[in-house]
């Protein structure tokens, strides 16, 4: 055990060092598909948390109890549901994305805007209660409160999306469900795994969770060093 | 004051009840144009919603409160207040005045010198790109009254402007409040410094639980306040010296 463990670990880093054509096509379409999805995400995600955030409106605490439990959403439960959506019978079949890197930044983006909102909200929510007088007294209307808020909240926001994106790049379920695995069109970092790892390709599965850790690691350095650059610059 | 003016500031039977006390009751009160107002009270005396009524930030349960009739516009437009805990916006010193005067509608081409003429005013022009959140206590305080002096307000309402302030800070904060009521801006503030009350005001306004006591001039009101409980307050905060 230990030396196939050895042998797999070697070659999957000759896998990684040699540019081997297969890993890097997987890890370049996981990249695109959560990247895509994160940006999808964030553009819907920053406005409606800083709107649930600064509006009140009847039912306001009863959406963000269900923002946040969405946080956890299980990734199958939700590749299913887009499944059926983009399924030949349902409402978006004739879009014909499923099976498609399409339909996988449509689940992925599901997955991640409950993330972006919530935190949003919560950091927007924080904000406010400091700067409410503040910028009421200057003459901010409801639109340029949020936008400050918005910049000043700039660099724990910037976690925020990043969390999302790493929720994106490490799930399976979703994106197997809607994008199916096929090779050279739907297969990225996390199915492979699954999948070599079930065929008993060790190496290439290990190769790119090496790769995939690295990213994960990767972000957590990214979002600490904003964090601290932020702290430095008083924000 | 002439048409245009927003003064005087005219309370009639204010209240202000929150969570089922009465926080403020039957304030009667106008605030003419010129004379420093300075509100003393003891702590939880309810000065700070006070000026937060007269702000606009809150509204009074009972009352009226009246900016002069014959001003036609928004009267939040000119005027301004400093908190007594100011909030720095996560951005230079320079672009916080710059901000206040962007939502006040200032040109955008002049934004930014005046802004710097501001912080020349107030000392801190050296500082002008530095985080306005790591600047020190004073500073932040003289930050924000560049940024409410900015907006040359007819009103400015100022909220125990040096608490916490060393000797020397807080000479610098009153030497600015001055130069602003010089100018022409109605300066209602309170604190809890009676040689700073000495040293700014004109007029004397005393608090006691939520209740206007006393209005006086400063000398009337030094020389010996009619009310007991301000003539309390001064012996009070005399034995401390
Ligand atoms: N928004 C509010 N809702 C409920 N109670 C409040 C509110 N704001 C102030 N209070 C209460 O009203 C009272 C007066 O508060 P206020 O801040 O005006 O006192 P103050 O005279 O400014 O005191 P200090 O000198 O300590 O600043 C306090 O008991 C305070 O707890
Ligand atoms: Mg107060």
């Amino acid at each position: 055990m230990g030396g196939d463990l050895g042998q797999a670990a070697s070659t999957a880093i000759q896998m990684i060092v040699g540019a081997d054509w297969r890993l890097w096509s997987v890890v370049f379409l996981s990249l695109k598909v959560s990247l895509a999805a994160t940006v999808l995400a964030t553009a819907i995600g920053l406005p409606l948390g800083a709107l649930i955030a600064l509006k009140s409106f009847p039912g306001r605490n009863l959406v963000t109890v269900i923002l946040n439990a969405c946080m956890g959403l299980p990734p199958v439960v939700v590749g299913l549901l887009v499944y059926l959506l983009l399924s030949r019978a349902g409402p978006l079949g004739p879009l014909g994305l499923l099976f498609t890197p399409g339909a996988m930044i449509v689940a992925q983006t599901l997955l991640v805007l409950p993330i972006v909102a919530a935190v949003t909200r919560q950091i927007i929510a924080d904000a406010w209660g400091e700067y409410r007088e503040q910028l009421t007294s200057l003459g901010a209307g409801p639109m340029q409160a949020a936008a400050t808020l918005i910049y000043d909240c700039r660099f724990s926001l910037v976690t925020a999306v990043l969390a999302g994106f790493g929720r994106a790049a490490a799930e399976v379920g979703a994106v197997l469900v809607v994008g199916g695995n096929i090779d050279g069109v739907t297969r990225v970092m996390t199915t492979s795994i699954a999948l070599e790892t079930s065929k008993g390709d060790l190496p290439q599965a290990l190769g790119l969770g090496i790769v995939l850790m690295a990213l994960v690691l990767a972000i957590n350095g990214i979002a600490l060093a904003l964090r601290s650059a932020g702290a430095r610059q008083g924000a | 004051m002439s048409a245009e003016s927003i003064l005087p500031l005219a309370l009639a039977e204010v209240g202000f009840s929150a969570g089922g006390t009465r926080i403020l009751d039957g304030i009667t009160v106008r605030f003419e144009a010129g004379p420093v107002s300075v509100i003393l009270g003891s702590n939880g005396a309810g000065k700070s919603v006070l000026l937060r009524l007269c702000h606009g930030l809150l509204a009074p349960t009972a009352g009226r409160i009246a900016w002069h009739g014959g001003f036609a516009g928004d009267p939040r437009r000119r005027q301004a207040m400093v908190f007594q805990r100011p909030v720095m916006l996560r951005r230079s010193a320079l672009a916080n005045v710059v901000y206040g005067l962007a939502l006040a509608g200032h040109a955008r081409a002049d934004r930014s010198a005046h802004a710097r003429r501001m912080l020349e005013r107030v000392g801190l022009l050296a500082l002008a790109e530095r985080p306005a959140r790591l600047l020190s206590g004073g500073e932040q305080q003289r930050l924000a009254l560049a940024r409410a002096w900015a907006l040359k307000p007819e009103v400015l309402f100022l909220d125990e402007p040096t608490a916490n302030l060393d000797p020397s800070a807080a000479r610098m904060v009153e030497e600015i409040v001055g130069a602003i009521a010089r100018e022409g801006t109605k300066v209602i503030m309170t604190t809890h410094d009676l040689g700073q009350a000495k040293r700014l005001a004109d007029e004397i306004l005393f608090l006691h639980r939520g209740r206007l006591i006393e209005r006086a001039s400063k000398d009337a009101f030094f020389a010996g306040p009619s009310a007991p409980e301000a003539a309390a307050f001064l012996r009070g905060d005399l034995s401390w010296d």
